[in-house]
């Protein structure tokens, strides 16, 4: 086989790779214009009810983690899915695949973490199914979670319009830096912990005080400068972000320096990006700096004509770099 | 952060650029060789801030450019043998050799891992001693001393499970091959930091003194790169040639005399394949006769096929400055960073990787 | 083998190359290996002579 003829592990970093997978392979087969909108979720509408649904998979290593394991990861990543689709979460499923002689022990602490997750997202798990494969067939677990909530408000990433301003909900890189600190080969040690959290009660809270919400995003693989070249693509705008105002922490550039890596396409597992009408984005700073998971929120960038599909980042010396979207695989298994 | 925030101050950067602004008199073209250079200018957006009259093209210094294919085909022929665990430093596993890659053939399960430094693959070696560990030292003269210390650590151990395919060369050398051809007019270089805080500036000196060209050794930000730019016009200006030191904090005069003791101790030079380049005289290492046993292709028996460029490819000119990304007929069309035909659009350094990643795939 | 720490980021470095490196020094990182120690002196005074010729306050 040529690389051309397998998937290799770049196709699953959420970069360029995953993208051209879902266009030549997936969105080819399945044609209908919810999976084309290629949101974090599908709208759907039934009569007067519009609803979100979404998928996600999990493969995290190492399953447990500092902030957090496979099992919230799970729970988080799926409310907050549905979140962004302007919805509140309501129901889960889960599925597991768990590899011969994974320790009940381990099992059971990955299962009370999903219990806490739903209980603090306020979301319940209601289906769910269990396989065990032989030993080698699986690394330990993988697990899958599907939802399904009330939408709101329909934000989309193809609903940003020129002008809007970009805001982060807070640090970015925490989660992928925390992963990476707890891979034994790396010899790196990050006081940082995973920010792994629940967005569904940020999302309510801006929701409620505002209607200039346009679209709403979890940068998660692929990282910050991933979620803003996707939605570029979306709503067929440009961004212009500046790099003064994205907020990183010292331990995570410093752990990214080391590593040769860069914080914008690091994971994010409890932080959204939202784009506003300018008149709104005020009052919206402030309502997200009032809750826990927005109280480092930050304006960092606007919305403008040209270059389509593209993003900019006003660098800290006053010049001006194209950030693009990932290619490869930075960081192998990191949700 | 301390000593990296204060040289990208931006109050610092505009002054440097002014004074650039009124000391370049005419068009002049510097060539950096430094792959950590390339992706600073473009990380920083330097170029599109200089004027229009000061040009820096990149020469050969990604490392993982200069490869030549055979050697990538080797690695893979070792990594392909049952017992052999291949290490690699990350920016090699999607270089493309003539039918596959690092990247692909450990998806077919060839037991390649990446490792960050080069001590590790002796771990993994003292970690599986029933199998062979082949490490592919790619890089310049910063990696070649820990390269060797790593070689002189297997010697010191007895692990004799440790094997090395020796692909390091040497960049003035390769500075002396590009003035000798000359197909490019220079009117400065911007020698390469880190090799420098290794060999310090002595190597460099011929090129003043042969060639009349001015020579400074940067630092990799933004005031680093302007200040000397500033230096190269200064010394023009003045009709004089000679090579500078900006890099102070890190480079002195003779380098890093321990580290160039290790590399002498474990290698020799070597006439070396540069590709795209050809063959460049004493411009690579090879294991010294003493440590002859951990030379892996010898011990595995594998030998280094002749390898020919995909056609289209313009990798080669492209490192010798000759030509420009958008000016490659595959750039952009069918040779992009997911699906790479040479090495200078894989390696994370290179430059059409460089290019492409922070001016967006532009042909213009 | 020693301990180098960025931004409260920490990780461990060879410093066979460096060995009169000294606890609190700053040292230039490339994979895995610590290859100079910066010289603080050279580092300021670099620093201290750009902001004069560009006129800028401390």
């Amino acid at each position: 086989m040529t690389p051309v003829d397998m998937i290799l592990l770049a196709h699953g970093a959420g970069g360029k790779l995953t993208r051209r997978l879902i266009e030549e392979d997936i969105l080819t087969r399945f044609e209908n214009p919810v999976l084309r909108r290629l949101d974090d979720g599908a709208t759907l509408t039934f009569g007067n009810l519009k609803l979100a649904y979404s998928t996600d998979s999990f493969v995290v290593d190492p399953i447990f983690f500092r902030g957090g394991d496979i099992g919230k990861l799970a729970i988080n990543g799926t409310v907050n899915d549905i979140a962004m689709c302007g919805a509140v979460p309501m129901y889960l499923t889960t599925s597991l695949i768990i590899e011969e002689g994974f320790k009940l022990e381990d099992l059971r602490r990955i299962l009370n973490s999903m219990r806490d997750a739903a209980d603090e997202a306020n979301v319940e798990v209601v289906a769910g199914d269990t396989k065990v494969v032989s030993a080698g067939s699986a690394d330990k677990i993988f697990v899958n979670t599907s939802g399904i909530g009330i939408v709101e408000r329909e934000v989309s990433g193809s609903n940003a319009k020129v002008g809007d301003k970009v805001i982060i909900s807070g640090f970015i890189g925490d989660h992928g830096i925390a992963i990476l600190s707890e891979r034994e080969e790396l010899d790196l040690k990050v006081p940082v912990t995973s920010d792994c959290s629940p967005l569904n009660g940020l999302v309510s809270s801006i929701l409620d005080a505002t209607d200039g919400i346009h679209v709403l995003r979890d940068p998660t693989r692929g990282g910050l400068a991933t979620a803003l070249n996707e939605i570029a693509l979306q709503s067929n705008v440009g961004i212009r972000i500046y790099e003064e105002m994205i907020p990183i922490r010292d331990a995570v550039r410093g752990a990214c320096e080391m590593l040769g890596l860069d914080p914008l396409y690091v994971a994010n597992e409890g932080k959204m990006v939202t784009f506003v009408s300018p008149d709104d984005a005020p009052q919206v700073l402030e309502v997200m700096r009032e809750h826990r998971s927005g109280s480092d929120a930050r304006l960092i960038g606007e919305v403008i004509a040209e270059p389509r599909g593209t993003v900019l980042m006003r660098t800290r010396i006053g010049g001006e770099r194209i950030v693009d979207m990932l290619t490869g695989e930075q960081l192998p298994r990191i949700c | 952060m301390k000593f990296l925030d204060e040289f990208q101050d931006p109050r610092l950067v505009k002054g440097l650029l002014q004074e650039i602004g009124s000391l370049a008199k005419r068009r002049v073209t510097f060539m950096e060789v430094c792959g950590t250079h390339t992706m600073a200018l473009n990380k920083f957006g330097i170029r599109a801030m200089l004027p229009n009259r000061v040009d820096i093209i990149s020469g050969p210094g990604c490392p993982v450019c200069v490869t030549p294919m055979n050697v990538i085909d080797a690695a893979i022929e070792a990594a392909d043998i049952e017992n052999v665990i291949l290490a690699t430093f990350g920016d090699m596993m999607r270089v493309p050799g003539s039918s596959s890659s690092l990247e692909a053939e450990k998806a077919l399960r060839s037991d390649i891992r990446v490792v960050y430094s080069a001590m590790d693959s002796l771990g993994i070696a003292e970690g599986n001693p029933d199998r062979e560990v082949v490490l592919l030292g790619v890089g310049f003269e910063t990696t070649a001393p820990s390269i060797a210390c790593t070689v002189l650590g297997a010697a010191r151990k007895g692990i004799d499970n440790f094997k090395l395919i020796t692909a390091n060369k040497l960049i003035p050398p390769a500075m002396k091959a590009l003035l000798d051809a000359g197909e490019v007019k220079l009117d400065g270089f911007i020698c390469p930091g880190h090799v420098s805080t290794i060999i310090g500036s002595e190597p460099y000196e011929f090129i003043p003194r042969e060639y009349g060209i001015p020579c400074v050794i940067s630092g990799f930000e933004p005031v680093d790169m302007l200040q000397s730019i500033l230096i190269l016009l200064r010394q023009i200006d003045e009709g004089r040639s000679g090579v500078e030191i900006q890099y102070s904090r890190s480079v002195k005069p003779d380098g890093n005399q321990i580290a160039k003791r290790f590399t002498s101790e474990v290698f020799k030079i070597v006439d070396s394949d540069w590709r795209g380049l050809g063959k460049i005289k004493a411009s690579g290492l090879a294991l010294s006769e003493r440590f002859q046993e951990y030379d892996a292709l010898k011990h595995l028996g594998i030998g280094l096929r002749e390898s020919a460029e995909p056609p289209g490819c313009l990798c080669g000119e492209i490192l010798r400055g000759v030509r420009s990304p958008p000016e490659c007929g595959l750039y952009g069309l069918r040779c992009t960073p997911e699906r790479p035909v040479g090495p200078c659009m894989v390696s994370s350094e290179g430059t059409c990787a460089a290019y492409y990643r922070y001016s967006g795939g532009a042909r213009e | 083998m020693a301990e180098v720490e960025i931004g409260g980021a920490m990780h461990k470095a060879n410093i066979q190359l460096v060995p009169d490196a000294k606890i609190g020094e700053y040292v230039l990182l490339h994979a895995g290996f610590a290859i100079q120690r910066l010289d603080e002196k050279e580092a300021l005074e670099t620093l201290k002579l750009l902001e004069e010729l560009y006129e800028i306050p401390r």
